[in-house]
């Protein structure tokens, strides 16, 4: 009994380690006072501080947290319709159709957006990029919705018309409120995804206009500095952070 | 006050109301009583305006309702698991329906303390509703359906989820309430004790329709149907035919016993050859060891089956001669003797021409 539990937990151990070793080493390294990631020279911030005046690294940062932004809250009112609607219809083929771009390959959904806008006669920037990452945010957001939804007592709605309320007043006052995690949690998990997509972003930006993903990819390609394990490490953190949040706000999000 | 109208209500190919009428009076205790899935629950909810019928009206002081949305109907709903709105404290409960026709914030402050204090639960109004027990929930529900004096309470079976004790103390301060507020109450539930200890009028629904519409006493002691005699209490139900009727009485042949008196139910028209069922209620049956030869009871030798000893009353089932076993109630009076019978015992059943109820079948 005691074998097969050390047995289990070594696995476990061998998977986080699959899973967070080469992370935990881009973070190391972001501290790391040598040039090449070859072997730990001495502790400095430097890296960092280099960061924060690289003009292009900046602009790209300001992009992603524009586009990220304006794209969580676009798909977070489409997408708790959305799921709200998934709830109350119970089609077969609505969440099917709510969630395909979820598990539609990424460089599908890039290669048609492209054609799409193109198509438009749409000029490929900021505005591409945020329409691109609202439709693969919806999904989640929806999903995330749906789940706070069916969890709510449906006689709690009846019972605020039958005291008097409006079907305005009624989701103003009780069902908005109880969804507020959901929805919270759905909107920052927008936010994180679309923080840090690339290939969709890659095949939508255009020229000039440049995401914190695509401006590490494009420093990568000569050599992977330290400047870009501290970019790294910063996004790593925002993510953890946000993806805590959201654990912590709906516990069936992130399962579902 | 109330009149229901036909109303019809089909689910797919489900009938849940078949063409149900009834009329209720204002400050009436009404009670919709029945096994689950007779229609009840879809008649209240029809009344309170969460659905919307198939067919017939609803008329609330002679003017239709059915147009007229949940929220504008003047009467509140008591649901079976509370639906306290969670996320409010107790006191903003009380206050929602105040709130929604725009009370002044003071006269909502008062009214909610008064509400608060009219159920024994002063100083509660700060706490969120998942700290309150379950009868402190049934309470605040009341007092939240009944802050902004509605016609008309509908109750869809509200102590389903308390324990025996806790529900006989709320039947009571129902019954207290309903009293002294003089609102009209539509009561829901399934029990048929807890209908018959409430209610001034019962409708007991089956299959989408009414069998029967009384006083709890009228509807225990003359029940129309043996679904309805079998429904309300413990009945003994033998089957048989009438044979013949003079004046008053009628003689039935029951099946396999042969012929016994009975007196001619009210309001039932009745002749020879039909066929009936003879209700007899357990503790209206007499059992004794020797033979009696009163005039004017019916007179039957059986063998005791079974007993269960409750502590208040002894239940023996006594076996007749068709094999049938019939229910009788002995008060078990002196404490020496809780036994009259054993198994096995030959007994004699007896009972007055005018302790059976016949019905047509």
């Amino acid at each position: 009994m005691s074998q097969k539990n050390r047995a289990l937990k070594l696995s476990a151990l061998a998977v986080y380690a699959f899973l967070y070793l080469p992370l935990l080493i881009v973070v190391i390294y972001s501290f790391n006072d040598s040039k090449l990631n070859a072997e730990w020279v001495g502790f400095t911030f430097k890296w960092y501080d280099k960061l924060f005046h690289n003009r292009e690294m900046l602009t790209a940062a300001g992009n992603s947290l524009i586009i990220a932004t304006s794209s969580a809250m676009i798909a977070t009112v489409l997408g708790t319709l959305a799921g709200m609607a998934m709830y109350k219809y119970r089609l077969k083929v609505l969440p099917g159709l709510v969630l395909a771009p979820i598990a539609m390959p990424d460089i599908l959904m890039g290669v048609s957006l492209l054609l799409f806008f193109i198509m438009l006669n749409m000029s490929l920037g900021l505005i591409s990029i945020t329409l691109a990452h609202i439709t693969f945010c919806i999904g989640f957001v929806a999903l995330s919705v749906q789940a706070r939804m069916s969890s709510i007592d449906r006689s709690l709605t009846e019972a605020a018309r039958d005291l008097g309320a409006t079907p305005w007043q009624c989701f103003r006052k009780i069902t908005l409120p109880l969804l507020a995690p959901g929805i919270i949690a759905g909107a920052l998990m927008a936010f994180t995804l679309s923080i840090d997509d690339f290939v969709i972003t890659f095949f939508v930006a255009g020229v000039g206009s440049s995401t914190l993903p695509l401006q590490i990819y494009s420093m990568v390609k000569i050599a992977v500095t330290p400047e870009v394990n501290a970019i790294s490490t910063l996004l790593m953190l925002l993510t953890l952070i946000l993806i805590t949040l959201v654990a912590r706000l709906s516990p069936g999000a992130l399962r579902s | 006050m109330l009149e229901i109208k036909e109303i019809t209500r089909n689910f797919d190919s489900f009938t849940a109301l078949d063409k149900v009428s009834l009329s209720i009076e204002a400050g009436e205790f009404f009670t919709l009583l029945g096994p689950s899935g007779c229609g009840k629950t879809t008649l209240l909810r029809l009344i309170a305006g969460f659905d919307q019928p198939d067919g017939g009206d609803i008329l609330l002081d002679g003017k239709s309702i059915i147009a007229t949305p949940p929220e504008r109907r003047p009467l509140h709903t008591i649901f079976q698991n509370y639906a306290l709105f969670p996320h409010m404290t107790v006191a903003d409960n009380i206050a929602f329906p105040l709130r929604m026709v725009g009370c002044k914030p003071d006269e909502i402050d008062q009214r909610v303390a008064e509400a608060l204090e009219d159920v024994s639960l002063p100083d509660k109004g700060k706490h969120y509703p998942e700290a309150l027990s379950g009868g402190q929930k049934q309470r605040i529900a009341i007092a939240r359906a009944l802050v902004n004096r509605p016609r008309l309470l509908l109750l869809d079976e509200p102590l389903s989820a308390l324990d025996a004790k806790l529900r006989e103390q709320m039947q009571l301060e129902l019954i207290k309430l309903q009293q002294e507020i003089g609102i009209t109450f539509i009561y829901v539930t399934h029990d048929q004790g807890e209908a018959l200890a409430l209610s001034h009028r019962i409708a007991v629904m089956n299959h989408g329709t009414i069998a029967q519409i009384d006083e709890p006493s009228r509807l225990y002691s003359y029940p129309n149907s043996r679904f309805v005699a079998d429904f309300i209490g413990q009945c003994n139900l033998l089957a048989g035919t009438v044979e013949q009727i003079q004046n008053d009485r009628v003689r039935v042949e029951l099946k396999g016993l042969g012929p016994v008196q009975t007196v001619i139910p009210p309001n039932a028209t009745i002749e020879a050859g039909m066929a009936c069922t003879l209700t007899l209620r357990p503790e209206k049956i007499r059992i004794s060891s020797t033979l009696t030869q009163d005039e004017g009871e019916v007179h039957l030798k059986g063998v005791v089956h079974d007993m269960l000893y409750l502590g208040d009353v002894t239940v023996y089932k006594v076996e007749l001669a068709n094999g049938m076993l019939v229910e009788a109630l002995l008060a078990n009076s002196s404490a020496g003797r809780a036994r009259f019978f054993e198994v096995g015992d030959q007994v004699e059943v007896a009972w007055g021409f005018e302790a059976g109820h016949l019905v047509m079948d």
